[in-house]
């Protein structure tokens, strides 16, 4: 059985897409599972300091792609986990220097390699977006529970359901449970109403992710971290596991109804 | 507290904000388009049959990810002229 494909996308820019492909690929790997993750963000480089592999870079997408190098030598090989590796994104100002068929090609070279290739998809809908979609067999929107990133949030479904990609699953990021008691952010529960896809994980604001970022180090390997927590469940659900959602909520019964929106 | 009672709370407005215009997103009809529509589907009605102005509804609604146009539009009951 070859590797499963999957791409987090946003539309809006800085909801968490880097954060959570860091994340995700790290908690995938630390469960015993070989990894790869592409940085899709051509000429805005960044998954490599925020696992914090910049200073191994020698090869990148582009040259994969353009025949510079092997595949091999492109994969970064992670400090910690020798079964976590990166792909990065050229520092290249021509973005059409990659189609979605180059994205395809080099995808399948990997899914007889790899247990998980994981896509860190460039912000808005154009060149990079489409590359970075190609190859998914699965893809994770992922927003915060503010105006502009739901609204996008919409858009890009509405593009992936029309590219007969299938409904994706939805990363709630940065939900802040005090604010939301105060009614002072949208809950859970109604973007869920809003955006009408599924939960697949909601992953509480949290400062250790800012830490853990300033340091190259995934919060998804702090066992003390809220955000992290969150995280390794959103990983083991992605193997198909039935894992409760987080109570970011102590005082309230909201929780309990997205757990059971969750397991439908 | 008063305070609390006379504002609507911003999760609300920002529900109710995005309901908006995620609807015309994804229809992709401005509010003016749609009340364009409106206005040219009554007057195509009107031409067969008197209408209920004042209580006509049109709408778009939501159904998970999809939309639908749905009009409630009440026609005008006529005595009917008997003959004989």
């Amino acid at each position: 059985m070859g590797a499963q494909v999957v791409t987090i996308t946003s539309g809006k820019g800085g909801v968490g897409k880097t954060t959570a492909v860091a994340n995700l690929a790290v908690a995938l790997a630390a469960d015993g599972a070989k990894v790869v993750c592409i940085d899709g963000d051509i000429g805005l480089r960044n998954l490599d300091v925020v696992m914090g592999l910049e200073n191994r870079i020698v090869y990148d997408l582009v040259d994969v792609i353009e025949g510079r190098c092997r595949l091999r030598q492109a994969m970064i090989r992670d400090k910690r986990m020798p079964e976590l590796f990166l792909i990065p994104a050229a520092q290249t100002r021509d973005k059409s220097a990659v189609s979605p068929s180059d994205m395809v090609r080099l995808c399948n070279e990997l899914r007889g390699e790899v247990d998980w290739v994981l896509i860190d998809s460039p912000a808005g809908i154009e060149r990079g977006f489409k590359n970075s979609i190609a190859a998914a067999d699965r893809v994770l929107v992922i927003t915060n529970p503010e105006v502009s990133a739901v609204r996008d949030a919409d858009r890009v479904i509405g593009i992936l359901e029309a590219e007969e990609k299938g409904t994706p699953a939805l990363i709630l990021n940065r939900l802040n449970p005090s604010m939301v008691r105060q009614h002072d952010m949208l809950s859970a529960d109604d973007v869920l109403d809003l955006l009408a896809i599924k939960l697949i994980g909601v992953v509480p604001e949290d400062e250790s992710v800012i830490v853990g970022t300033n340091r190259g180090n995934p919060v998804a390997l702090d066992p003390k971290s809220r955000a992290g927590q969150a995280f390794r469940n959103i990983a083991r659900r992605m193997k198909g596991e039935e894992v409760p959602f987080l109570d970011l909520d102590a005082g309230g019964g909201l929780w309990a109804r997205i757990s059971k929106l969750g397991r439908k | 507290m008063l305070k609390w009672f006379s504002r609507k709370r911003s999760a609300e407005s920002a529900k109710e904000r995005l309901q908006f215009v995620l609807i015309h997103d994804r229809t992709d009809l401005t509010p003016a388009e749609l009340e364009a529509l409106k206005d040219d589907l009554l007057a195509v009605i009107s031409r067969y049959v008197e209408i209920e102005a004042d209580a006509v509804q049109i709408d778009v609604e939501r159904d998970g990810r999809s939309q639908r146009l749905v009009a409630d539009i009440p026609l005008r009951s006529k005595a009917r002229h008997r003959g004989g």
